[in-house]
C-alpha cells in the first residue's frame, strides 16, 4: 500500500522495532495481547516525538488512549488500515447581496476546527466552507472570503509576517472589501495588533485581530464567539481602526473591542485577558442585540476613526530588526547595554521602574550607546501611568543623556514603534520627533480616571460588585 | 401494565459502571482541596456549551445545536474549594499521584492488569455539568474480576477522572451548577454485561462498594460512590441508568427498565403492523393554535400565552392511541415524549404535552376539541399534541415528537436515564457513544513503572472476599463481616487479633457489632484505632475485665479519651475475686420472681442472673455467675437433672 509511507510516525528503538516485527504500523487497527493476557483493540496512533520509545500507543475502540511497554507485546495482529484523513467536508459559504463582504486573513493557528475521534486528532477549519462547517451562523452576519497568508504559531509571527500582513490587508482594502478580519494566536496578538496600527494608518474599514483562549475543539470554547463577534465587526462596526476582539468577562457574554496599540494579554490563560491598558476600550460588541433589531455594538470612546470608504490607506511596511527592549531591575548590569551596542541594535526599549528610571551605574553605558548612535527610550513597567522624568533627578540625568521619555506609550507598542521608525530613518531629530507624536493613542495625553480599574479581590466592596456578576 | 417480568425470558442483560470519589487531599488536576462542600457562592461564570464536529456522520446543525446550545450554563464559585481551572480559565496542573496511586491500588485489588503509560482523555458532556465541557479521564487498569455468586464478574476496566458539578437547578433556558465537588478525583469500574437480574445488579453493586471501601483511599458517605446501570433486554438496546445511589435502589430500577424496554418492542411491532417501519415513515404536521387555546380556562394554557407563548397542535399520522401504550409499569409512551420535549426542547412546564386523545375536559361552549381536530384536519389514525411555551421551543419540540416515534419504530433507543425516586426514570439525554473522546492535549502521559506497582502491591489491603472467608469460619455474622469490612473495623480486627491473640469472633462482635450500636447512640467510636482496641483486649483476656463490660469501656475510652484501664476503672469495671462475688450470689433470693404458672428452670435461672449482673456488673464475668448459678440450681453436682429443679431452687431462695 502505498499511501502508508509514514509507519512509525514519532516511535524509536525498541517500540519501533516491536511494531516492525508484528508488521503494524501508525493507523493500524490492531489486536494487541499482552503478557497478562489482557487484549487491547484499537488504533495505532503516532507517538510525540519527545516521549520514550518504550510505549506503543493505542486508541481502544471504546474511546480511550493506552500506553503499552513494547517488551510487554507478546503478539499483535493488523485488522485493518486507515489513515486519518485531515479533511473537513465542505459546504459552500453561501453568499448574500444584501450583506457586507469580509476577508479572513490567516496567520495560522486554529480559529475553528473539527474532531476526528477515531484518532482523537484536531482538524483545523480555515477555507470559507470549512468555516461554514464548524461556525454555520457566520452566514448569518456577513459574506466570507479567506485567505491563508501563513501558518505560523503565534510566537513565530515576526517582522516578515508583519510587512506580508499588512501589504495583504492594503490589496483586501484595494478590492473594496467592508472590512477585514485577522486570525491570530493570542500571545503576541497585541503585538500585532501594536505594529498594523503603524503600517496601516487611515484604513477606510475596521481591521479586526481575533483569536481563542480556548481552543475550538472544546465545547466551552470562546473561539466561536470571538469569530462571530470579529466578524459583525469588520461588517458593521463604525470603528476603522486596528482593533482586537476578544472576550470581556470570562463568561459567555460580550467582546470587547481594544485599540491595537493600547492592549495586553494580562493572564496567562483568562478568556478575559486583554485589557486595555492607560484608556477604556472602544467598545463592546455582542452576538445579540440588546433589543430586537438594535445594534450589537455599545461605543464608549468618542474618539474614533469612523468607517469611510473613500478614505484612502497608507501600507508603510518598514521594520528594523535590531531593536529590543530591556526590563530594567536592581542589579541590572551594564555589560548588557554596551554589549547590544556592540552587537549593532539602533534601539532600545527601557521598561523603567516608576516614572521611568534606571539606575545611576547604567549611565555612561547608556551614553556610550546613544553616542554610538542607538536611540533609547523610556516607559514604564507599570504598565499603568506615564514616564514623568522630571520628577525626579535621577529622571533629569536621564533625559540629559538623550533618552527619549515615551509617556504612556506602552513598553511592546514602544518596541513596535520603534522598529517601525528605525526601518524609515536614522535621522535622531526625525526619529524624537516621530515617536513622540502618536499616530493612533499610543500616547493618550489625558488618562481616564475610570481607565485604571485592577479591582483587590477579597475587599467586602469588590466582592459585593464581583458577586453580582458575571465574571 | 406489567408487574412480573422473566428476567430469563426476555433476555435481560445487565453492567455496571460504579464511581467512587478518591481520598485524596485535593483534587485531580489542580490544588484545591477536595471534599470541602459549601452551600454558598461567591462569584458566577456564564458559559454556552457548543457541540464540536466529528468526522464521523455528516454535519446535522440543527439537530446538535437545539439540542446543546441553547442553555444558558451558570456556574457558582466559591474561593474556599474552587480555583481558575475549575472555571476553565486555567489548564491543568500535572495529575494528582496520590489519586493514580489509590487507583491503581483499587485495580490490584481486582486483579487488574495496570496500564504502563496513562493517557489522558477528554470525553465530551454538553450538558453543562463540567465547564470545559468534557471531563478528563483516564484508564488506570483492565482486564480484573471479581468473584461473584460462584462465578467471575469481569472487570472490564478502571479509569480514573474528575467528578462533576452538582446541579442546583434546571429551568427552561437556564441550567445553574454549584462547582465545589467538580474536579474532585473519582474511580470508574466498568463491569462486563454479564448481570442477569435486579438482585444479580444489587449485589454486583455492594461487592463493587466493598472492593472500594477494602483499599482504605476512597471516600465514605453520601454521593461518595454512585452507579450507572446499564440495561437491555433481547431485541432492546443499550439504556444507561444514572446516578443510582443506593444498591437497594438499583433492583426496581433495573426491573422496570426491563418492563420498559419489553413495551418498548411491543410498540414497535404495532407500529409496524400499521405500516410505520422506518424513521422517515412518521408524519408530523405542527399547527399554531394560539387562538383556539386562547378560549381555553386551562392555568397552564393561559400563563404560556400571556408570556408571548405559543400552543402548538402536532399532528401525527397514524398513531392513535399509541401515546396511551404502556412502557415503565405505570407510565405511558406520552411520558417517553414528555421526556424528550423537556430535556431537548427546554419546556418544562407541566404536563409539557398532552396527547389529543387524553385532553382534559374543555367547556363546551367553545367547541375546542372539535375546532382543534378541524384545524389540524385530524384523520381517525391520527393523534395530536399540544405543546405551549416558546414558538421556537415548540417547533424543537414538534421535531422531537417525530424523532421520538422514529426511535420507536427501530425499538429501544439508547439513552441516559436519570433515576427518580420510586424506581423510575426519565430521559436525561440520548447515549453519547466513544465517538466523544479525543486526547488531552494539555496533560502529559504518566509511566506506570513496575517498581511502583510492586510497592503499591506491597501495602494492599486483604481483598474482601478472603476476609470474609475468614470471618465466617469463625463464624460471624455475614452482615457484621460486611459492616467490618465497609466501614473499616476489618483491618483494626486483624491487627488487635495479630497483636492480641484474642478470639476471633468475640473481637468481630465487639469490633463490628457492639461498637455500630455504640456509633448509632452517638459515641465517637471512630477515636478507637488499634492501640486503644489492643488495651481494651488485653484487659480482657488478663481477666481484669468481663466480656460484657467491653462496650461500656470501650465508649469511655471513646468518649473521654482515657486508656483502657483508667476507663474500666472510671466505669467501676474491676474483677473482684470469685469467694466474694459467690457470696453476693448466695444471697439472692426468688422474692418477685413471678414465673410459677409457666414455671421451668431456665426461667428462674434466667431471674436470678437477672438479678446478680444487676449487682456484679463489671464485677464478676457474666458467664461465670451463669454458670454457678446452674451448678446451684443442679444441687452442685454440674449434671442437668431435670425433674428435681423446683424443690432445690426453692432451698436457693431460702
Amino acid at each position: 500500500m502505498s499511501d502508508r509511507t509514514d509507519r512509525f510516525q514519532g516511535y524509536r528503538g525498541h517500540a519501533k522495532d516491536t511494531l516492525e516485527k508484528f508488521g503494524i504500523g501508525v493507523w493500524s487497527e490492531a489486536e494487541i495481547v499482552n503478557d497478562e493476557g489482557s487484549v487491547f483493540v484499537g488504533v495505532i496512533l503516532p507517538r510525540s516525538e519527545t516521549a520514550d520509545d518504550l510505549h506503543v500507543v493505542i486508541k481502544l475502540f471504546n474511546g480511550y488512549n493506552v500506553g503499552l511497554r513494547a517488551n510487554r507485546i507478546v503478539s499483535a495482529k493488523e485488522l485493518g488500515y486507515k489513515k486519518a484523513v485531515y479533511k473537513i467536508p465542505e459546504k459552500a459559504f453561501p453568499f448574500d447581496p444584501k450583506k457586507k463582504n469580509v476577508t479572513l486573513l490567516g496567520t495560522g493557528g486554529t480559529i475553528a476546527s473539527r474532531l476526528d475521534y477515531r484518532t482523537g486528532a484536531v482538524i483545523p477549519a480555515f477555507t470559507p466552507g470549512e468555516l461554514y462547517g464548524a461556525v454555520p451562523e457566520l452566514a448569518d452576519i456577513a459574506n466570507l472570503d479567506t485567505q491563508k497568508l501563513f501558518g505560523v504559531f503565534s510566537e513565530n509571527m515576526g517582522p516578515e509576517q508583519y510587512k506580508a500582513l499588512a501589504i495583504a490587508i492594503g490589496k483586501e482594502i484595494e478590492k473594496g472589501v467592508d472590512g477585514i478580519v485577522v486570525g491570530h494566536g493570542t500571545d503576541t496578538m497585541s503585538h500585532t495588533g501594536a505594529i498594523l496600527s503603524f503600517m496601516v494608518q487611515n484604513s477606510p474599514v475596521p481591521i479586526v485581530i481575533v483569536g481563542s483562549q480556548r481552543s475550538s475543539d472544546r465545547p466551552s470554547s470562546d473561539a466561536a464567539l470571538n469569530l462571530m463577534n470579529a466578524v459583525r465587526t469588520a461588517a458593521e462596526c463604525d470603528i476603522a481602526e486596528v482593533m482586537i476582539c476578544m472576550f470581556g468577562p470570562t463568561s459567555d457574554n460580550y467582546d470587547l473591542l481594544h485599540r491595537g496599540t493600547r492592549c495586553r494579554k494580562m493572564h496567562s490563560s483568562y478568556r478575559s485577558t486583554f485589557r486595555t491598558i492607560g484608556a477604556t476600550p472602544l467598545a463592546t460588541v455582542s452576538r445579540y442585540p440588546k433589543d430586537a433589531g438594535g445594534s450589537h455594538f455599545t461605543y464608549i470612546s468618542e474618539e474614533i476613526l469612523r468607517r469611510d470608504k473613500t478614505r484612502r490607506p497608507v501600507i508603510n511596511p518598514s521594520f528594523e530588526e535590531k531593536v529590543t527592549i530591556q526590563y530594567y531591575y536592581p542589579n541590572f548590569n551594564p555589560d548588557i547595554i554596551d554589549g547590544l551596542s556592540a552587537m549593532g541594535y539602533r534601539g532600545l526599549v527601557m521598561a523603567g521602574t516608576g516614572l521611568g528610571h534606571v539606575n545611576k551605574p547604567l549611565y555612561p553605558a547608556i551614553k556610550r550607546a546613544i553616542e554610538k548612535g542607538m536611540t533609547v527610550v523610556m516607559c514604564v513597567q507599570t504598565l499603568w501611568g506615564f514616564a514623568q522624568m522630571y520628577v525626579y533627578d535621577t529622571g533629569r540625568d536621564l533625559l540629559d543623556l538623550g533618552i527619549i521619555p515615551l509617556d504612556n506609550m506602552l513598553p511592546e507598542t514602544a518596541y513596535m514603534k520603534l522598529a517601525w521608525v528605525l526601518g524609515q530613518t536614522d535621522d535622531p531629530t526625525a526619529i524624537r520627533e516621530m515617536m513622540t507624536t502618536a499616530i493612533n493613542h499610543e500616547i493618550e495625553t489625558r488618562e481616564p480616571h475610570n481607565g485604571y480599574l485592577i479591582l483587590q479581590g477579597g475587599l467586602p466592596e469588590v466582592d459585593a460588585f464581583v458577586e453580582k456578576h458575571w465574571k | 401494565m406489567l408487574e412480573r417480568l422473566d428476567y430469563e425470558a426476555v433476555g435481560l442483560i445487565s453492567g455496571l459502571e460504579v464511581h467512587q470519589q478518591l481520598l485524596t487531599k485535593h483534587k485531580l488536576f489542580c490544588r484545591c482541596p477536595a471534599g470541602l462542600y459549601t452551600e454558598t457562592h461567591d462569584g458566577e461564570v456564564l458559559r454556552h456549551m457548543r457541540p464540536t464536529l466529528s468526522e464521523l456522520g455528516e454535519y446535522d446543525g440543527t439537530a446538535l445545536m437545539e439540542f446543546k446550545t441553547k442553555k444558558e450554563i451558570i456556574y457558582l464559585l466559591n474561593h474556599l474549594n474552587v480555583c481558575t481551572y475549575e472555571m476553565d480559565d486555567t489548564p491543568p496542573f500535572l495529575v494528582n499521584q496520590e489519586a493514580i496511586d489509590a487507583s491503581i491500588e483499587l485495580c490490584l485489588m481486582m486483579g487488574m492488569d495496570i496500564i504502563d503509560e496513562i493517557h489522558i482523555a477528554r470525553k465530551q458532556y454538553l450538558d453543562g455539568s463540567i465547564p470545559t465541557g468534557f471531563q478528563r479521564t483516564a484508564i488506570i487498569g483492565v482486564n480484573g474480576h471479581l468473584p461473584f455468586h460462584g462465578r467471575k464478574l469481569t472487570i472490564t476496566h478502571v479509569s480514573v477522572e474528575e467528578d462533576s458539578c452538582r446541579e442546583v437547578r434546571d429551568k427552561g433556558h437556564q441550567i445553574v451548577w454549584r462547582t465545589d465537588r467538580l474536579g474532585m478525583p473519582l474511580t470508574e469500574t466498568v463491569t462486563g454485561p454479564e448481570l442477569r437480574t435486579p438482585q444479580e445488579v444489587r449485589d454486583a453493586i455492594l461487592l463493587c462498594g466493598m472492593t472500594a471501601r477494602s483499599t482504605r483511599r476512597v471516600r465514605t458517605g453520601i454521593g461518595a460512590s454512585r452507579q450507572d446501570v446499564n440495561v437491555s433486554v433481547r431485541g432492546g438496546d443499550r439504556c444507561e441508568i444514572k446516578g443510582v445511589p443506593r444498591a437497594g435502589y438499583a433492583v426496581k430500577l433495573v426491573h422496570n427498565e426491563g418492563v420498559r424496554q419489553y413495551n418498548l418492542l411491543k410498540l414497535r411491532e404495532e407500529l409496524h403492523r400499521r405500516g410505520l417501519v422506518s424513521r422517515d415513515s412518521i408524519r408530523i404536521q405542527p399547527f399554531d393554535v394560539s387562538d383556539i387555546c386562547a378560549d381555553v380556562d386551562l392555568g397552564f394554557l393561559r400563563r404560556a400565552l400571556k408570556a408571548g407563548g405559543k400552543v402548538f397542535a402536532v399532528k401525527v399520522e397514524g398513531v392513535a392511541g399509541l401515546a396511551q401504550h404502556p412502557t415503565q409499569p405505570d407510565t405511558f409512551f406520552l411520558d417517553e415524549l414528555r421526556g424528550r420535549i423537556r430535556v431537548i426542547a427546554c419546556l418544562d412546564e407541566a404536563p409539557i404535552v398532552l396527547s389529543g386523545a387524553l385532553l382534559p375536559e374543555f367547556p363546551d361552549k367553545h367547541r375546542v376539541l372539535e375546532r382543534l381536530r378541524k384545524r389540524v384536519q385530524l384523520k381517525e389514525n391520527d393523534d395530536f399534541f399540544l405543546v405551549f411555551g416558546l414558538e421556537e421551543d415548540c417547533r424543537t419540540a414538534a421535531n422531537e415528537i417525530r424523532l421520538r416515534f422514529g426511535d420507536a419504530t427501530q425499538g429501544v433507543p439508547q439513552e441516559t436515564r436519570q433515576a427518580l425516586t420510586g424506581g423510575f426514570t426519565t430521559f436525561e439525554r440520548i447515549l453519547p457513544g466513544p465517538d466523544r473522546m479525543y486526547p488531552d492535549t494539555d496533560s502529559p502521559p504518566t509511566r506506570v513503572t513496575e517498581e511502583r506497582v510492586t510497592s503499591l502491591k506491597a501495602r494492599l489491603q486483604p481483598v474482601p472476599w478472603e476476609r470474609i472467608e475468614r470471618y465466617m469460619a469463625w463464624r460471624v455474622p455475614e452482615e457484621t463481616c460486611h459492616y467490618l469490612i465497609r466501614r473499616g473495623g476489618a483491618e483494626i480486627l486483624d491487627a488487635v487479633i495479630e497483636k492480641t491473640g484474642v478470639d476471633g469472633l468475640l473481637a468481630a462482635i465487639e469490633i463490628g457489632q457492639h461498637s455500630k450500636a455504640l456509633k448509632r447512640a452517638g459515641i465517637p467510636v471512630e477515636r478507637l484505632g488499634v492501640a486503644e482496641w489492643v488495651q481494651i483486649f488485653d484487659l480482657f483476656t488478663e481477666g481484669r475485665i468481663p466480656r460484657e463490660t467491653i462496650p461500656l469501656v470501650a465508649a469511655r475510652v471513646a468518649r473521654d479519651g482515657l486508656g483502657a484501664e483508667a476507663a474500666a476503672s472510671a466505669e467501676g469495671v474491676a474483677i473482684q475475686p470469685r469467694e466474694r462475688w459467690r457470696e453476693q450470689v448466695d444471697h439472692l433470693t426468688m422474692e418477685g420472681y413471678q414465673g410459677e404458672k409457666v414455671d421451668s428452670q431456665e426461667k428462674r435461672l434466667r431471674f436470678l442472673a437477672g438479678r446478680a449482673m444487676e449487682q456484679l456488673l463489671g464485677k464478676a464475668p457474666a458467664k461465670e455467675v451463669a454458670e454457678y448459678l446452674r451448678t446451684k440450681l443442679e444441687g452442685g453436682s454440674g449434671s442437668a437433672s431435670g425433674n428435681t429443679q423446683s424443690v432445690r431452687s426453692t432451698e436457693v431462695a431460702k
